[in-house]
């Protein structure tokens, strides 16, 4: 019943406790723990779900564009109902306070990142992809090789620092800019076309891949080294979270991200 | 109803274990008269059926009624190739989306062929003689020494085994940005429309380096897209009607008289939204995935993912009739949705007097639901249990009560075995139903 290739970890949302670090945002948790916990679920898998569809639309063949329009406004749908619940908000503050050492994560932020001051400053481009996403979700987990066990619970998260202002981003439309974006600009994306095909070429067949247990470091450089500012689904929670600050970041993780870019500076390399 | 089934199960493609991809069956139609079938498949291929026509004089004798012929290959030809787009480094398939046939005005059989991006028309001739007696070929062609030739000769037609010919005579490219969905020919004759997701063109028949477009719902922003064309289609008697269907579930009638860009409908079909079956899937399966206006013209019949809806055109607020194609499914749309089947999208065809509308399902059944009763019943398309000339049994998916020797569960349901497309004969009961690989024909013989 739910996505293929998703371990499903019972997580209730009511058995929260308010082990976080700071009482702030009592009265959004307060409501996401009112929520029946198995609605959230489905709700929470239908995202992943949606999301995933969206992302494997870079195909060979052009995606089917009514498909992609239809699970992009049921995405649209969820994040709309996860607002009212107050729920979204806390996700946004997961993903944006989320320090998890896991290979893909940090693979995307160490390679975007300008310098790390800028990246305090809030001008990382992409600090996450949202296949780590859902590692920040403790609902579902994509089960890949060499998967580090996700860190980041709701209960532990730290808050944000004040300049996170996830909530302007919430209210706008919500930007599943899609797939389709690229049909249509051919002049904006000629050139890009060539490093588009490689990452197709790459990621093809990609469902199947997806969820085996291909190293999902090397998937994410596919995101990266196309260079492409595809707009895709994970650009939004990205863009949502890109104001994060990434200060929290303990001196060990620094270390381990450092370790994590030499590995993967030899598959860039190799390849 | 369909009752009595002849059955030639025809597979065109010789007996295989598998299914190759590339014979998977994707439109079926017949031609106005119903003596021609074309099927296109995901090859790019379309094969023509014709129906033998036996002579009325032993039908009468052996106390049958009507046409009964069956309807053997007639030709075969590879209507598209793959195709490949440089600009964005995508492929274009071959698979042939729908096949429309012009209405005959010679001796020559015209049909439209389409796939995502290119819509051609072929002329469809046959010849039975040839000329012989060149005086300056030979036989074979080859031209003669002139020194051989002591006299003149006019040549004469002599008749010859049957050909088939198929040629390309029109081919209309480079009018469609998104994949082509419907292709409609015009009462008028002259023109037809072709509809992708976001624009609808129409061409003259004549005219190739040009089309006009009628509809475009294409935002300025494209991340504003929430809505898609699905299917559009001219009405059946006035040239200047068409009618178009979105993925949010609405139709707009569009009439081509009061502006040249239809962007602004005539009118607007829309039902409104049951709040007690509101799912997050709600907007999904309400996607209309075929229209089709009725003979008389004075019906829609629509299809979305759990029914079929037929509209009155004088009555905008919601359909006049609904019918449950298969409702069990609602409960599992969730499983449905992660394996891409909520986006199959299924035909919908009238019968000859629009008394009866038929529609697919999945597990190779099929449903017809006759409107004045408003019963439906279920249908199979399965070559393991028809036989040629057998009673077409129905069949039944268990959703609870009594279970019946039979029935089939909800969870044994193959939705690998989808029947999508279908075509109703224009003027008797013979119905033709594409299931993957294999076009199945019925014909009804006790209520011709």
């Amino acid at each position: 019943m739910f996505t293929k290739g998703t371990k499903r970890k019972f997580s209730d949302p009511g058995e929260e406790p308010a082990s976080s670090g700071d009482p702030g945002p009592a009265a959004p948790s307060a409501a996401a723990r009112t929520l029946s916990s198995s609605y959230s679920l489905q709700r929470q898998s239908l995202l992943d779900m949606s999301l995933i569809k969206l992302q494997l639309c870079h195909m060979l063949v052009e995606p089917n564009l009514c498909r992609s329009v239809l699970i992009a406004n049921t995405v649209r749908q969820i994040q709309e109902e996860m607002t009212q619940d107050g729920t979204w908000h806390i996700m946004t503050q997961a993903l944006a306070a989320a320090q998890c050492p896991a290979d893909r994560l940090v693979a995307t932020e160490v390679l975007c990142r300008q310098t790390d001051a800028a990246a305090q400053a809030g001008q990382s481009p992409k600090p996450f992809s949202v296949v780590g996403l859902q590692e920040g979700y403790h609902s579902e987990e994509v089960v890949m090789e060499g998967d580090v066990e996700t860190e980041v619970t709701m209960s532990s998260l730290s808050p944000l620092s004040p300049q996170l202002s996830s909530a302007s981003y919430l209210t706008g439309p919500f930007e599943v800019g899609p797939c389709w974006e690229e049909e249509d600009e051919e002049e904006d994306h000629s050139e890009s076309s060539e490093p588009s095909l490689m990452s197709e070429h790459s990621r093809h067949p990609a469902l199947e891949e997806l969820f085996s247990d291909v190293d999902p470091s090397y998937y994410d450089l596919d995101t990266v080294l196309t260079g492409t500012p595809k707009m895709g689904p994970y650009d939004l929670l990205e863009s949502l979270s890109s104001h994060g600050p990434t200060a929290l970041s303990s001196s060990s993780s620094c270390r381990s991200d450092l370790n994590e870019l030499d590995h993967i500076m030899e598959i860039i390399v190799g390849s | 109803m369909g009752e009595d089934a002849e059955n030639p199960k025809i597979n065109h493609t010789f007996l295989r274990d598998y299914v190759t991809e590339a014979d998977v069956i994707s439109t079926v139609e017949f031609n106005q008269t119903g003596d021609l079938l074309a099927t296109g498949d995901k090859g790019g291929r379309v094969v023509i059926f014709q129906r033998e026509t036996e002579s009325k004089d032993e039908l009468e004798e052996a106390g049958e009624t009507g046409d009964s012929g069956e309807y053997n290959v007639y030709s075969t030809f590879q209507s598209h190739e793959p195709d490949f787009d440089y600009l964005k480094s995508l492929e274009i398939e071959e698979k042939i989306n729908k096949i429309r046939w012009l209405p005959q005005q010679n001796a020559a059989h015209f049909l439209l062929s389409t796939n995502d991006k290119t819509i051609k028309l072929w002329k469809v001739s046959e010849r039975d003689k040839r000329p012989e007696g060149y005086n300056l070929k030979d036989e074979e062609g080859h031209p003669k020494d002139v020194s051989t030739i002591t006299s003149l000769r006019v040549p004469v037609l002599r008749p010859t085994d049957l050909m088939v010919e198929v040629r390309p005579r029109r081919v209309f490219s480079n009018g469609h940005t998104y994949h082509v969905n419907s292709i409609s020919v015009n009462s008028d004759g002259e023109t037809y429309l072709s509809a992708d997701d976001l624009r609808i063109n129409m061409w003259h028949l004549d005219i190739t380096d040009r089309s006009f477009n009628i509809v475009d719902i294409k935002p300025a922003n494209m991340e504003d897209l929430t809505e898609v064309i699905t299917a559009a289609e001219f009405h059946p008697q006035h040239c200047h009607l068409f009618v178009y269907s979105s993925s949010k579930g609405t139709l707009r009638l569009c009439d081509m008289r009061a502006s040249a860009l239809c962007d602004r409908h005539a009118k607007l079909f829309e039902e409104p939204e049951d709040p007690g079956n509101r799912s997050f899937f709600s907007e999904i399966i309400s996607s209309v995935s075929d229209v089709k206006f009725s003979h008389s013209g004075r019906y829609l019949l629509t299809r979305d993912y759990l029914t079929a809806k037929v509209w009155d055109l004088h009555m905008d607020k919601g359909p006049v009739e609904t019918y449950q194609v298969h409702e069990y499914l609602r409960s599992k749309l969730c499983a449905l949705y992660e394996n891409d089947c909520i986006f199959d999208k299924f035909e919908c065809v009238w019968n000859s007097s629009d008394s009866v509308i038929m529609t697919g399902a999945y597990n190779s059944f099929f449903r017809m639901f006759d409107r004045e009763t408003g019963r439906g019943v279920t249908l199979e398309a399965w070559r393991e249990s028809s036989k040629p000339r057998a009673v077409l049994r129905t069949r039944r998916v268990y959703t609870g009560g009594k279970r019946r020797r039979g029935d089939v569960g909800v969870d044994s349901l193959d939705f690998t075995k989808k029947i999508l497309h279908m075509a109703w004969h224009p003027s008797e009961n013979i119905i033709a139903i594409a299931a993957t690989n294999n076009l199945y024909i019925f014909q009804d013989r006790v209520n011709t």
